[in-house]
């Protein structure tokens, strides 16, 4: 139990996909510009990462690492996420057309997202078992909520600002995401030493 | 004679003009993390060039039997395709260029620059062009993740390539090679490259844009022209 809560609190915090790790940065940048936006693509990026993990692990664990077929990983995965995201947005739209309306849009643009690739093919380079990767997929699309909610109320601030000519819109932008990942970096440690 | 300035064109048009990561804004993620020195740099960039030729050519030779409809998912296939091989590669060959890029390798299928350009311009053209558009694109991206990685590792470490530089001028600023450091590099270079192009009268880049979005074409947002990644008043 106690592994777990490292596993979640280290996922959104320590080490956080955006800020530390590099991941989802198009949608970070992309999308972060209201909050309202944000919200929805971070809770569609965590729903898929979660799917995706526990679809994604049983079929290496079972079925491609026995049969020494593990190089063909990322090229099963990627279809895995491929086909669930395509699966999710015809049952979305099938079933609960609310949902679809306020997630769907953000479902195209998650296939080709580094997040949930990243999240399903670090599972199994740290090692964890089928329980440990899905909180962990679960605390990772929490983190990247966290980053994308955290940043757009950076954003509107900026928005008002008086930015110098060459810094305006990108540049002033990925600065600001500095200064919030210097203030993540502060985090680093936490995990282990809060539930020791 | 003609053609051939053409196909330079297509090559050095993603050396500056469209240079994919500061003009483009494409593949921002390993742009960020990878370029903690100029060699890690150097290694995703000539990792992804590889990619990028492949596919281009393989797209472009492919583009009249892929139906339209089906046609990202298959372009999905044969990039992963590629992205296992050069794995495979970078495993046998440069084992120490495979633990220091980790999991920014495969992720290398998912790097919007290669499907960008598989979209935008293999899927229309025939191969010659493709695949110089692929190299030009690839040597772009390279160039600039050496430059990056160039910068963090000098100011982070005071090293270049690993080998010291600046002993005694200044201490290393460790903050450079840690992810705000990543972000900031990128930001102040984002800003030159606005400011240079501003100076040779062309538009600065402010936000991503769609045309850069592989997604763009199947996506509800782009069609209803209301995306939040460009849309019109954005790209100024």
């Amino acid at each position: 139990m106690k592994m777990m809560l490292v596993i979640l609190v280290s996922a959104i915090l320590t080490e956080n996909f955006v800020l530390s790790k590099f991941l989802g940065i198009c949608p970070f940048l992309g999308v972060s510009k209201k909050l309202g936006t944000a919200v929805g693509m971070s809770a569609a990026v965590t729903f898929v990462m979660v799917l995706a993990t526990a679809a994604t692990y049983p079929l290496y664990a079972y079925l491609l690492a026995p049969n020494g077929l593990d190089y063909l990983q990322t090229v099963a995965f990627i279809l895995v996420i491929a086909a669930l995201v395509q699966l999710v947005e015809i049952v979305l739209r099938k079933f609960s057309p609310a949902l679809y309306n306020a997630l769907g849009i953000y479902l195209p643009l998650i296939t080709t997202n580094c997040a949930v690739l990243g999240v399903t093919l670090l599972n199994f380079t740290k090692g964890y078992t089928y329980g440990q990767s899905l909180i962990n997929a679960l605390g990772a699309g929490l983190g990247f909520m966290l980053a994308m909610v955290l940043f757009a109320g950076v954003r509107e601030r900026i928005e008002a600002c008086d930015v110098p000519e060459a810094l305006k819109g990108l540049p002033i932008t990925l600065i600001a995401a500095s200064l919030v990942s210097l203030t993540f970096l502060g985090f680093s440690g936490i995990a282990n030493n809060l539930f020791a | 004679m003609a053609k051939k300035q053409a196909l330079a064109g297509v090559f050095t048009n993603g050396l500056l003009r469209e240079n994919p990561v500061l003009r483009l804004v494409l593949g921002t993620c390993p742009t960020l993390a990878v370029t903690t020195s100029a060699l890690n740099g150097l290694g995703m960039g000539a990792a992804a060039t590889l990619v990028l030729v492949c596919s281009n050519l393989a797209i472009s030779l492919l583009r009249r039997f892929i139906p339209d409809k089906v046609r990202i998912p298959a372009f999905i296939t044969i990039i992963a395709g590629f992205v296992t091989i050069v794995q495979m590669l970078c495993k046998a060959f440069v084992p120490a260029v495979n633990d220091s890029l980790g999991i920014f390798l495969p992720l290398i299928v998912v790097n919007c620059i290669i499907l960008a350009r598989a979209e935008m311009f293999a899927s229309k053209n025939p191969v010659l062009p493709s695949v110089l558009d692929g190299l030009g694109m690839g040597v772009g991206f390279t160039a600039t993740l050496l430059l990056m990685g160039s910068i963090r590792e000098l100011i982070g470490m005071g090293t270049i390539f690993g080998v010291t530089v600046t002993a005694g001028l200044f201490p290393p600023m460790l903050i450079m090679i840690l992810p705000p450091g990543g972000f900031f590099v990128f930001g102040v270079l984002v800003a030159l490259s606005n400011k240079l192009a501003v100076k040779m009268g062309k538009d600065p880049v402010t936000s991503l844009g769609c045309e850069g979005c592989p997604s763009a074409a199947f996506c509800r947002k782009a069609q209803q022209n209301e995306c939040d990644f460009g849309k019109g008043g954005n790209r100024t």
